[in-house]
């Protein structure tokens, strides 16, 4: 039996007081992948920045347990230090800031939190030569500010490419496919399915099948109006691209769209 | 504030005296008594500053005026340590002044190419009086303000740089400027940096204090770039937190010359600058860059000006504004474009940072252009680090106090990062480093 990683219980959350999460239950095990998917609106960003912390996102009840321990209680960096990592849908860009430094800085805090020592710029330097073949970015990239100037398809590679070098035990992908073309889609579908391993998991979440021809999910959650109205193995996504959201949500839709 | 703002003869009453007895004992030239005589007279005139003054809306002279006026007229001797205010690897001339005064022993000056002199002006008085008379007092007004004109009325030393047609100093010249605890508490210093055609050089005013008490820096530099010539210069103020400093950059720029003004504040009570950048040639290329980083109840003022008079010169100016604790800014960046300066690129960006909801900055941008094809844009940004990108950091492990501390360094680094003197960027780098401890809060 793998280890559970993440046991997500009844979980509802407000953004401005707008109930937005309404009672998610979801089981992650070390090895697997698990998709999310949902037409827009439904929720499923907000999971993300829920499970990584992002200030404004008030859980309201039930409860998250990562690795054991109370998920809402820890900031933001200590979920991050503990192996939780969110790829985000609109990387942000930050001016001045080094992509290599910023890096760096976030690896060592991971490696203090280990209580390793601290890598040095030489040592970690060959640590990112490797992870950049893995998505082929270019070496510019690492010169530049954080994000800054970079386009959309450089913006999600960076992401897994932070992912790639930080390792985490779990990752969400938040519609890591957006704004990506074939090619770029493949890089970053390669090098998801290259980190993946028998001890760490990921969770998708993403509005298309198309991501999930590349990335192959153990299990499909169908997540609409706050809670998961469906789940399934990967032909749910198959059913979901030829049939549509509304084969599922239809009666609903009429009235709500 | 206003009622202290009204100018009585008390309030100038003591530098008129100081002035008196100044004006018997030194013995200058005629012309340089002139030009002294002139000095006092605008100053009786204007008075100090006052708040109802365009110019001064924002920036109260009050605790100037209620220290009693103790002009440093000759070297007390004093011969502070100067490891603090030296850039490492900076080793080119270096001229060091000790309240007002040049101090032989301290500085040290390399043998020069052929003509250029770096020294003091109460020498070059003496021995390049033509020189001097020449340029002193010609691209500064001396009724600029009440402050350009008491410049004026006590000037006596400060640093000369002339820079033969053709001439290059290779490495950066650094002038330095310590106060130092005494009797006297106002520290008169006028320099003049003279670049004759295709020279060329990098020079550095840092102002410094070697002592606790509060003094008065009234500093005016003049700056004359003939064609072709390339200056950067780059101020540095960082002194103590009683002082105040008043000072006002005047350049004069001829066709096809590069300038670059450097202004970094993080030091005084108050301070204020005037940066005026004139545009007298053609394809002038000038940039003007600032960093002012403050906290307590620190005041810092930058007024600056790109006058462009003539046709297709460029003018783009980045400041930048860390402000903590309940301290003040104000920045007041004029463009001019006269009628006659088409294709004028005149572009000004004014960002800060507030790192507490008592800190505040009056930002104003102000551009008159009489010109019809031009290309001038402007910005103003003030508010809080980015929450977004502080998340980010954060959830990449990083806390909240270091992502802070990250931001606000890269945000001050954009501006250190223009200053082409890789020494002068490594000193800077780390003093800011310092004052953000100070100004971030874990």
């Amino acid at each position: 039996m793998s280890k559970q990683l993440i046991e997500i219980k009844n979980l509802s959350a407000n953004i401005n007081g707008k109930e937005i999460l309404k009672g998610i239950n979801l089981t992650v095990n070390e090895g697997e992948v698990h998709a999310i998917m949902g037409p827009n609106g439904s929720g499923k960003s907000t999971l993300g920045y829920v499970l990584a912390g992002r200030e404004g996102y008030e859980v309201t009840g039930g409860e998250i347990l990562y690795r054991g321990k109370d998920l809402v209680e820890m900031a933001p960096e200590e979920r991050a230090r503990e192996g939780l990592f969110l790829a985000f849908q609109y990387p942000v860009e930050i001016p001045g800031v080094n992509n290599t430094y910023f890096l760096r800085a976030a690896y060592n805090e991971q490696r203090k939190h280990r209580g390793e020592e601290e890598m040095d710029a030489v040592d970690f330097l060959a640590v990112v030569r490797e992870k950049m073949k893995l998505l082929e970015l270019p070496d510019a990239m690492m010169k530049r500010s954080v994000n800054e100037g970079f386009s959309g398809g450089e913006k999600k590679r960076n992401e897994i490419f932070q992912m790639a070098v930080l390792d985490p035990k779990l990752s969400i992908l938040d519609e890591t496919d957006s704004g990506l073309d074939i090619d770029a889609l493949k890089i970053v579908a390669t090098g998801v399915n290259r980190l993946k391993s028998p001890t760490n998991a990921s969770i998708v979440i993403t509005h298309y099948q198309r991501l999930l021809n590349y990335i192959v999910p153990d299990y499909v959650h169908v997540l609409f109006d706050g809670r998961i109205i469906k789940s399934g193995g990967k032909e749910l996504a198959l059913q979901l691209e030829e049939k549509g959201y509304d084969w599922i949500t239809g009666k609903e839709t009429v009235a709500a769209r | 504030m206003t009622s202290a703002d009204q100018t009585t003869n008390g309030e100038t009453a003591a530098c008129v005296t100081a002035f008196e007895s100044f004006s018997k004992t030194s013995g200058s030239p005629d012309w340089l008594k002139d030009l002294r005589t002139n000095g006092i007279s605008h100053f009786t005139e204007l008075g100090f500053p006052k708040q109802n003054q365009e110019e001064w809306v924002f920036t109260s002279t009050k605790l100037i005026q209620e220290l009693d006026f103790i002009p440093a007229l000759a070297s007390a001797g004093a011969s502070p340590d100067l490891a603090p205010f030296l850039f490492k690897d900076l080793t080119g001339p270096r001229l060091v002044f000790v309240d007002g005064h040049l101090s032989h022993g301290l500085s040290e000056l390399p043998t020069l190419p052929d003509g250029v002199l770096i020294t003091n002006l109460a020498s070059a008085i003496e021995t390049h009086g033509d020189l001097v008379k020449a340029h002193l007092a010609h691209y500064a007004k001396t009724d600029g303000s009440g402050f350009s004109a008491l410049n004026t009325a006590f000037i006596q030393d400060g640093a000369f740089v002339f820079l033969p047609k053709g001439r290059t100093v290779d490495q950066p010249i650094h002038l330095i400027f310590v106060a130092t605890d005494g009797d006297a508490n106002t520290i008169n210093l006028r320099n003049l940096i003279v670049a004759e055609e295709n020279s060329e050089a990098k020079i550095i005013e840092s102002f410094c204090s070697a002592g606790e008490q509060a003094v008065f820096t009234n500093v005016v530099t003049e700056i004359a770039v003939a064609a072709s010539a390339r200056v950067e210069h780059c101020k540095f103020q960082e002194q103590n937190r009683e002082s105040f400093h008043v000072a006002t950059i005047q350049a004069q720029l001829e066709r096809n010359c590069h300038f670059t003004s450097h202004s970094i504040s993080t030091g005084s009570r108050i301070a204020r600058n005037d940066i005026n950048l004139t545009m007298t040639g053609e394809h002038v290329e000038c940039v003007m860059n600032g960093l002012y980083l403050v906290g307590d109840q620190q005041h810092v003022d930058h007024h600056t000006m790109a006058d462009h008079a003539m046709p297709n010169c460029d003018s783009h100016e980045y400041y930048h504004g860390i402000l903590g604790d309940e301290s003040r800014g104000v920045f007041n960046g004029k463009i001019f474009v006269r009628e006659d300066a088409q294709k004028t690129d005149a572009k000004q960006s004014s960002r800060a940072i507030l790192m507490s909801d008592k800190a505040t900055l009056n930002a104003k941008p102000q551009l008159e252009i009489y010109a019809d094809d031009v290309k001038c844009t402007h910005g103003a940004t003030v508010g809080q680090l980015n929450n977004e990108a502080i998340f980010y950091c954060r959830s990449r492990g990083i806390d909240e106090a270091d992502a802070r501390r990250l931001l606000t360094h890269a945000f001050a680094g954009e501006v250190i990062e223009r200053i082409s003197i890789p020494a002068v960027r490594e000193h800077l780098e780390k003093i800011i480093w310092d004052r953000l401890e100070e100004l971030i809060e874990d």
